[in-house]
């Protein structure tokens, strides 16, 4: 069978033999209570959409009624963004999110990669050339796209905007400027704090260190106020769950080892992150991509219980100071899919912000509910992505907040494109950026008294 | 066989995008919510999005003699929306308008494709309610609980989907498009056809538009739960409740087997050295009132040797609510198949069902808890099975059998809110004998005398 591994390789997980995709298939009643939720489902109105449905073609896969690696199949497989809402409505606990990466790595080992992703792929592996790759996007973006320095963002220029429309590269399309200087290149490899109370290592992942950099800088300076010193480790790669999502087992697994070298020799206590899908990836996908290697899994193991998103960290691992310095914001805070449904954080960002002076609080119904982004999902199914899109920014606009907050680079790219056409000029913010703002303002004598 | 052309005339009428034809497609309505099904793949499934398409469709189907299975969201639990004999799936899943809300009329009129839920949620503003509630009400659809005459939890006190449709425009085998019923609460006019209808399991006609009747939210409840040692105590409280005169909004009921999988499960609290729980809310619009029944519901739990816990919070009864909620998903973790049943006595003869349904689940030894709505007598007898073990499923569809037999030897029906479908075909004529199924047929053959809508449902197709 060319959709199981071949024996004797020690790599039994879901994602090396479909059939051990089996037991996660019996799981499904077929109730159909995924379908209060999906996002895709709930834009097309169609089976194929929900998890229910998808289930059912798996099924018929394993039962080779179809082939794994039929173009519809495939189609198919890759119109989900994996945002995992189905799973927390899903009365017997289907891991939905493992089908549908066991069956897209079967696809991978039937069909191979295309030659496009696997060209991009490859770039992720070999570091130094990708992060040339991406200095040189940030000097020749400008030749594309247009600045707007009131946003931070850019947009399309014609007749780029012309070709790219299609694909929602349109003139009001807007997307964050790439970095002309990374974050990972603007800050120390160590941050040492006198009297530091704890040591962290920041995995800060590609968004923040491309696109956000300010976070990153953000992060570095809540832990300076906090009294943790900070390790950047420049060895430090992308999480590899962009490409885990398509199926790239082989990347994902290198990239992981060499993300847990680079973390250990820094010498910190705990791994911090500031994006889901990168914290997601060290408390749960490395670990069970590893179980069967005898040096990485253990290691992998290890830390997944000492990584934290950085708002656990601040409230459960250490206790943060409250910071003085005045932010007048309506603030509203979108939560993120891997955040909340992988690293269980969703609590964790709110009191965070309610605790900013001047700060007023609003939340949105259904917060929980996918902005739509789902990585690449995003660039492959654009209508789709723009139309869950809308609805979040309604549900946005509905709060009156003048700033939208997130813990996660890849919604805040979601939303700056979308409060860009549907919202209200609300700003998009990590919360971890109030927070360091406020600190940075109680430091210019703008601090409140203290209660 | 559904050739090229005909699924042409089927882009033609709704547009290309509407029409389902790739494996991958069809394959996934080739299912419902229902277990222990067979699984059958249709031809093709279109997506109508207007009323005059649904006539169009149904006359192209007649003309070619083909299948039509009118589906919503496919959460039935009687198999009533697998395409048995091929043809064509009619989603109306895009069909989903709600068309007017009239809060002065008491009154909404949507398309059969909205989810119960978003109407709930769009009349919420003006204080009122549309009151059945099957399980599913975040995702059935309008259409589907029509077609099904769907219960839910506060059936004893509110009633099922019959007592809130008003009217209906219904497209028929022939083609035709009927209308009747309305927004005035009197209307005698011709036969009661809502009521036909209404839980016809889209056998006769295709629901495409629905009048659904609205009431005024009750703005105060109280929730409890009561513990009893023998079961005998929680039924002889739930008719002395009623006879108290109080006719709580929802009286649920659990049975040992299913506290203790609840327990296991969610942890939520509960001591697993009881016989049976009852959940018990009541509510109403002047508080003093709501005040007063829940005292009597209490007194008469005490009377019965129960032990009483009173919600003091929202927060208490959402606990409350968590038990009863995880009774299904808790029993269905335990095993890959899931047989929900929904047998139905006479609210005096709970007990005796429930010690029924007991000793049934000894006899073929099972794993079955039974759960339910006890204060209409609709009782979910739930057995855990694997559908790959043969002999087991042997054994299940005995114990079925049992149940049935029972349930009608105690007066009461083979199914309260679930439908007959192609799970309980079988059994009708016990329940309703033969003339009972000769007035079937008529009543079919006289609306759709080709067998084209919904076919293997309800009534069995005639013998050529």
């Amino acid at each position: 069978m060319s959709v199981t591994a071949e024996k004797g390789k020690g790599t039994g997980t879901l994602y090396d033999d479909l059939e051990l995709v089996r037991n996660e298939l019996a799981k499904c009643m077929k109730c159909g209570n995924c379908m209060a939720v999906c996002p895709v489902y709930l834009t097309d109105k169609a089976e194929a959409g929900v998890a229910r449905g998808k289930i059912a073609v798996a099924e018929a896969v394993l039962s080779g009624e179809l082939d794994v690696d039929d173009p519809e199949v495939v189609e198919m497989l890759f119109n989900c963004l994996v945002c995992k809402s189905c799973m927390q409505n899903c009365p017997t606990k289907v891991n939905f999110d493992r089908i549908m990466l066991a069956l897209r790595a079967a696809v991978v080992r039937k069909k191979g990669l295309h030659p496009l992703k696997d060209m991009i792929f490859g770039l992720l592996k070999r570091p130094k050339l990708f992060d040339a790759g991406m200095k040189v996007g940030a000097v020749l973006q400008g030749l594309a796209f247009r600045d707007d320095p009131d946003k931070k963002a850019i947009s399309p220029r014609s007749p780029f905007a012309f070709v790219g429309r299609s694909y929602g590269f349109d003139r009001d399309r807007s997307l964050p400027e790439l970095a002309a200087t990374p974050f990972r290149d603007r800050v120390p490899e160590v941050v040492n704090v006198k009297g530091a109370q704890t040591k962290v290592a920041f995995f800060t992942g590609c968004s923040v260190n491309y696109f956000y950099p300010s976070v990153g800088e953000d992060v570095v300076t809540v832990f300076k106020e906090n009294k943790v010193s900070v390790a950047v480790p420049k060895g430090q790669q992308c999480c590899g769950i962009a490409v885990f999502v398509h199926g790239d087992v082989t990347t994902v697994r290198e990239l992981a080892r060499k993300n847990i070298d680079a973390m250990e020799k820094s010498g910190a206590e705990y791994i911090v992150t500031a994006c889901g899908s990168c914290g997601g990836a060290w408390q749960h996908e490395y670990k069970e991509l590893l179980s069967e290697d005898p040096v990485y899994g253990p290691k992998a193991e290890y830390w997944s219980g000492r990584t934290y998103d950085i708002s656990t960290f601040l409230t459960k691992v250490i206790s943060y100071r409250f910071p003085r310095g005045k932010v007048d914001a309506v603030v509203t805070y979108h939560d993120s899919c891997h955040l909340k449904k992988t690293m269980k954080v969703s609590q964790e960002p709110r009191e965070i912000l309610k605790s900013i002076p001047g700060v007023t609080f609003k939340e949105m119904a259904k917060p929980d509910a996918c902005c739509g982004s789902g990585g690449s999902y995003l660039l492959t199914h654009y209508d789709t992505s723009k139309t869950i899109a809308q609805r979040k920014v309604a549900d946005i606009n509905q709060t009156k907040a003048d700033q939208v907050t997130t813990g996660c680079p890849a919604c805040m790219m979601q939303l700056l494109d979308h409060v860009g056409r549907f919202g209200k000029d609300q700003k998009i913010a990590h919360y971890v950026s109030l927070l360091a703002e406020s600190y940075r303002r109680e430091k210019k004598g703008s601090a409140t008294h203290v209660r | 066989m559904i050739d090229k052309t005909i699924i042409q005339e089927l882009e033609r009428i709704v547009g290309e995008k509407n029409v389902l034809t790739r494996k991958v497609d069809l394959v996934t309505y080739s299912y419902d919510a229902t277990a222990d099904m067979p699984k059958h793949i249709p031809d093709v499934v279109v997506m109508p999005t207007a009323t005059e398409e649904v006539q169009r469709i149904v006359n192209l189907a007649q003309e070619k003699r083909l299948a039509i299975y009118p589906r919503g969201a496919g959460t039935n639990l009687s198999g009533g929306t697998i395409p048995l004999k091929k043809g064509i799936v009619m989603s109306f899943q895009r069909m989903n308008k709600i068309l007017e809300v009239d809060a002065d009329n008491l009154t909404a009129t949507v398309q059969p494709g909205v989810v119960i839920q978003d109407l709930n949620n769009a009349v919420a503003p003006h204080g009122l309610i549309y009151p059945p509630d099957p399980g599913t009400v975040t995702t059935a659809t309008m259409g589907g609980s029509v077609a099904e005459n769907s219960g839910g939890l506060r059936g004893l006190k509110y009633g099922v989907t019959k007592h809130y449709v008003m009217g209906l425009e219904v497209v028929l085998a022939n083609g035709d498009k009927v209308r009747f019923g309305g927004k005035t609460v009197k209307n005698v006019t011709a036969y009661d056809f809502a009521n036909l209808f209404v839980g016809s399991e889209g056998t006769l006609g295709i629901v495409t538009e629905i009048t659904a009747k609205l009431i005024p939210g009750p703005k105060y409840r109280r929730s409890m739960m009561a513990l009893f040692k023998k079961l005998e105590d929680a039924g002889n409280t739930v008719t002395g409740i009623i006879k108290s005169q109080v006719i709580p909004a929802t009286l649920e009921i659990m049975d040992r087997k299913t506290i203790e999988t609840v327990e296991n499960y969610a942890k939520v609290g509960l001591p697993t050295d009881v016989e049976a729980l009852l959940l018990i809310e009541v509510d109403g619009m002047a508080e003093e009132v709501v005040e007063r029944e829940a005292q009597a519901v209490a007194k008469v739990v005490k009377e019965n040797s129960g032990d009483l816990k009173l919600a003091a919070s929202d927060a208490e009864r959402d606990q409350l609510w968590a038990a009863r909620r995880a009774a299904l998903p808790a029993l269905a973790q335990l095993s890959p198949t899931v047989v929900l049943e929904d047998a139905t006595v006479p609210r005096t003869r709970i007990t005796d069902m429930l010690v029924a349904c007991q000793k049934i689940a000894e006899k073929y030894n099972l794993k079955m808890g039974t759960f339910g709505h006890a204060g209409d007598g609709n009782l979910h007898p739930t057995i855990l099975a694997d559908a790959n073990n043969k002999e087991e499923m042997e054994r299940v569809h005995k114990a079925v059998d049992d149940i049935f037999a029972t349930a009608l030897s105690f007066g009461g029906t083979l199914t309260g809110e679930h439908g007959i479908g192609i799970a309980k075909m079988r059994y009708l004529g016990d329940e309703i004998g033969q003339s009972g199924l000769r007035m079937m047929r008529s009543v079919k053959e006289a609306l759709d005398p080709n067998y084209i809508l919904n076919p293997g449902k309800m009534v069995p197709v005639k013998e050529a």
